[in-house]
C-alpha cells in the first residue's frame, strides 16, 4: 500500500475505521496475544506457577536454572549415555518424530498431489477424481483415526478383519501389529496425514497447473519435447512458486499436527510428536511450566514461516 | 484414421490405470468404514467387511441400523438397545423412547451439541471479519498496514500456545465447560484468516463503485450494508464452509474448554477410541454420523470451498 487507495471522496473521520476494526481487535488480543506472551512468561515457572522454574532443580543431574522447563523439554526423552544411544533415542523422541512427519508428509503430500493433478487434467471425470481425493479434508482427524485405525486393525486369530493385514496374511504372510510396531507405526500414522491432506496440495497445485499457457505447451511436444520432459523443464519451473506456499503451508500444518497421534496412538509406542508431547505435559501430567515450554518451541520452529508468510504477503502487495 | 484413433485409446490406459487405481485407494478405507458401520456386530468380528456379499451364518442379517441406533443413545452392552429393551433389561438412564436420543452418552446429544458449538463459532467470527476487512480494504487510517502485515503472521500462531492461558482467565470468569466460552475462542482463533479473506476479496471490487456511492452520498454505513456485504457473498460462502469444518471437526478445543461437561461429536469418539470401551460396531457408525454433515456440506458447496483455500488457507 505505498500508494494511497483510498480517494479523496471516501476519506472519513479519524475515529470510524477504529469502530470498524474494534471487535476483532479486541478478540483477537485477548485470544491470541495476550495468551502468546503469558505463555512464554508461564513457561519460566514450575508446574502451577507459584515459583520460578529454578525452584524444581534437583540435587542430582543438571539444571538449567531459569530454563530448567525448557532442558527438560529438550532433553528428557533423550537417553544421552553415550553418543550413540543419544542420536538413537532422538529419533524416537517427539523431535525425530516430527521431523520424520515433516520429511515424508510434506514430501509425499506435495509429489502425490503434483501426480494426481497431472493425472486428472488429462481424463475426463476430473471433477468427480477430484472431489474423490479431496474429501477426506471435510472430515475431522478423529474421523479418519477412526477409518485407519480399522484399516490397520490386527487380530491376534485367524481372522484379519483389517484389510491391510488381510492381504498380508493372504499373501502368506504373518499379521503386523501396525500401530505398536516402534519404527513402522509413525510412518503409519503418516500415511493418515498424507491421506487427508493431498487433497489441498492436489487442489491448489491443479489451479496453478491449469495456468500454465498451453501454446508454451504445445509448442514444446511439437519440438518433440516428451511429456516428462514437458512437465520437468516447463510446467514445475512455471509453478515453482506455488510448490513453495505449498511446502510452506504444510510444514506449519505438520508441525501443528495433534489430532491423528492423540486418537491412534496416544503418543505411545514411540510416536511422540510435539504438538501431542505439549497436551501429555499439560493436561495429562498436569505440568505447566514444562507444557508450556513445549508451546514455545513449537512457536519458535513457526516462526520463520511467519517471517515468509509476511514477506510474501509484502510481495503480493507491492504487485497489486 | 481409424488405427490412429486406436492408438490413441490404447496410449491412454496406463493414464486411466493409474488414476483409477489411486482413486481406488483413495476411496476404499472411507467404504470399509461405511459397509462395516450397517453390518451386526457378530458378522463384523468374524469376517472383513469385504465379505458382505457373501451369505451370512445362520440366521444373521447382512445389514442391521442397530449400530447406528446404539451409538446415538449410547448404549453399550452385550444384546443391542432394541434387544434389551424389548426385554426390559436395558441401563437404568435409558427409557426406551425417544428421550434417550438426548442421553449424555449418546451420538444424538454429541450431534445436537456439535450443532450448538458450531453455529455461533461460524457467525460471529464471520460477522467481525467483515467489518475489519471493510476497514483494511476502504478506509484509511494511520498504521494500517503495519496492523495487516501482524495479522498476516498471526494466521499461523499454533493453538497450543495460548490454552493455559485462556484456560486460567476462563476458570476466573466461569466460562470453563460454558458454550460461550468455545463460542469466543473460536471466534478469536478463526479471525486472522476470516478477515485476511474478505480484506483481499472486498479490496478487489472496483473502487469506482464504492466512489460513486459516496458522491452520491452513501456514508460508509451504508456503503458496507448495501454494497460490501451483498457482493461478498461468494467470499462468505467460502469462508462459512471453512470455520464450519474447521469448528466442527476440532478436536483440541472442545477436548480442553468442553471435555465431559457437554461432549460434542469429535470428543465422543475419541473417547470411544482411547478408552476401548465400544466396539468396531459402535465406532465406525459414531464415525459415520459425525462426517456426515461436513460430507453433505462439502459436496453441495465444493466451488466454494476450494475457493476459499485457493485464497491462501493457512490456518490453525
Amino acid at each position: 500500500m505505498a500508494k494511497p487507495r483510498v480517494s479523496a471522496v471516501m476519506k472519513q473521520g479519524k475515529l470510524t475505521p477504529w469502530l470498524y476494526l474494534l471487535p476483532a481487535l479486541i478478540v483477537m488480543s485477548f485470544f491470541i496475544v495476550y495468551p502468546m506472551i503469558n505463555t512464554v512468561a508461564l513457561s519460566f515457572q514450575n508446574k502451577d506457577s507459584t515459583a520460578s522454574a529454578a525452584t524444581t532443580c534437583r540435587d542430582t543431574g543438571p539444571c538449567w536454572g531459569i530454563f530448567e522447563n525448557y532442558r527438560y523439554a529438550l532433553t528428557a526423552e533423550l537417553d544421552t549415555t553415550s553418543l550413540q544411544s543419544t542420536w538413537q533415542s532422538f529419533w524416537t523422541s517427539s523431535y525425530g518424530n516430527t521431523l520424520k512427519w515433516i520429511a515424508f508428509m510434506v514430501s509425499g503430500t506435495v509429489i502425490l498431489g503434483l501426480l494426481i493433478a497431472v493425472l486428472v487434467d488429462r481424463v475426463k471425470y476430473e471433477p468427480l477424481a477430484k472431489a474423490i481425493i479431496f474429501m477426506p479434508m471435510a472430515i475431522s482427524f478423529v474421523g479418519a483415526g477412526v477409518i485407519w485405525k480399522f484399516m490397520y486393525s490386527f487380530g491376534t486369530g485367524q481372522v484379519q478383519i483389517g484389510l491391510l493385514n488381510a492381504i498380508i496374511t493372504g499373501l502368506g504372510f504373518d499379521p503386523v501389529p501396525f500401530l505398536s510396531t516402534v519404527g513402522l507405526n509413525t510412518f503409519m500414522l503418516i500415511v493418515v496425514g498424507v491421506w487427508m491432506w493431498t487433497g489441498f496440495c492436489m487442489t491448489v497445485l491443479s489451479s496453478a497447473l491449469k495456468s500454465v499457457p498451453g501454446e508454451l505447451l504445445e509448442a514444446a511436444r511439437i519440438d518433440g519435447a516428451s511429456e516428462i520432459q514437458v512437465f520437468f523443464r516447463i510446467m514445475l519451473p512455471i509453478i515453482s512458486p506455488t510448490v513453495v506456499v505449498v511446502i510452506t503451508t504444510m510444514v506449519i500444518n505438520v508441525l501443528k499436527l495433534f489430532d491423528i497421534v492423540y486418537v491412534m496412538t496416544g503418543g505411545n509406542f514411540n510416536t511422540q510428536v510435539i504438538a501431542n508431547r505439549m497436551y501429555t505435559e499439560m493436561y495429562k501430567n498436569f505440568q505447566t511450566g514444562r507444557g508450556t515450554a513445549i508451546a514455545v518451541i513449537l512457536i519458535l520452529a513457526i516462526v520463520p514461516f511467519i517471517f515468509m508468510n509476511i514477506k510474501r504477503f509484502m510481495a503480493q502487495e507491492a504487485m497489486r | 484414421m481409424k488405427r490412429a484413433k486406436v492408438n490413441r485409446v490404447l496410449n491412454k490406459i496406463p493414464l486411466h490405470a493409474i488414476t483409477i487405481l489411486i482413486l481406488i485407494i483413495w476411496i476404499v478405507p472411507t467404504l470399509g468404514l461405511l459397509i462395516t458401520s450397517f453390518r451386526p456386530v457378530s458378522s463384523i468380528n468374524t469376517s472383513g467387511w469385504w465379505t458382505f456379499l457373501s451369505a451370512p451364518e445362520g440366521d444373521t442379517p447382512r445389514f442391521t441400523l442397530d449400530n447406528y441406533i446404539d451409538s446415538l443413545v449410547g448404549y453399550r452392552g452385550n444384546h443391542t438397545y432394541r434387544e434389551d429393551c424389548a426385554a426390559g433389561t436395558q441401563a437404568l438412564d435409558l427409557h426406551c423412547n425417544l428421550s434417550d436420543l438426548l442421553n449424555p452418552r449418546g451420538m444424538g446429544r454429541a450431534f445436537l451439541n456439535s450443532l450448538l458449538v458450531t453455529l455461533p463459532a461460524v457467525v460471529l467470527p464471520i460477522l467481525f471479519a467483515a467489518f475489519a476487512g471493510y476497514a483494511f480494504a476502504w478506509l484509511d487510517f494511520k498504521g494500517r498496514y503495519l496492523l495487516f502485515a501482524i495479522l498476516v503472521g498471526l494466521q499461523v500462531v499454533p493453538l497450543q500456545m495460548t490454552l493455559v492461558p485462556i484456560l486460567r482467565i476462563y476458570a476466573k470468569l466461569g466460562l470453563n465447560g460454558t458454550f460461550l466460552g468455545v463460542w469466543l475462542f473460536h471466534t478469536g482463533f478463526g479471525m486472522p484468516y476470516a478477515i485476511y479473506l474478505m480484506r483481499n476479496f472486498l479490496g478487489s471490487l472496483p473502487k469506482d463503485l464504492f466512489e460513486s456511492a459516496y458522491l452520491d452520498g452513501a456514508s460508509h454505513w451504508t456503503a458496507f450494508r448495501k454494497l460490501a456485504i451483498p457482493l461478498a457473498m461468494p467470499a462468505i460462502a467460502s469462508l462459512t464452509i471453512f470455520q464450519f469444518l474447521w469448528v466442527w471437526n476440532d478436536l483440541l478445543v472442545a477436548l480442553v474448554f468442553l471435555g465431559g461437561t457437554k461432549p460434542v461429536m469429535t470428543y465422543q469418539i475419541s473417547n470411544m477410541v482411547t478408552s476401548l470401551g465400544a466396539g468396531w460396531q459402535l465406532l465406525t457408525a459414531a464415525a459415520f454420523l459425525s462426517m456426515l454433515l461436513p460430507m453433505i456440506i462439502f459436496f453441495a458447496l465444493q466451488r466454494f470451498f476450494v475457493r476459499g483455500m485457493l485464497a491462501g488457507a493457512v490456518k490453525g
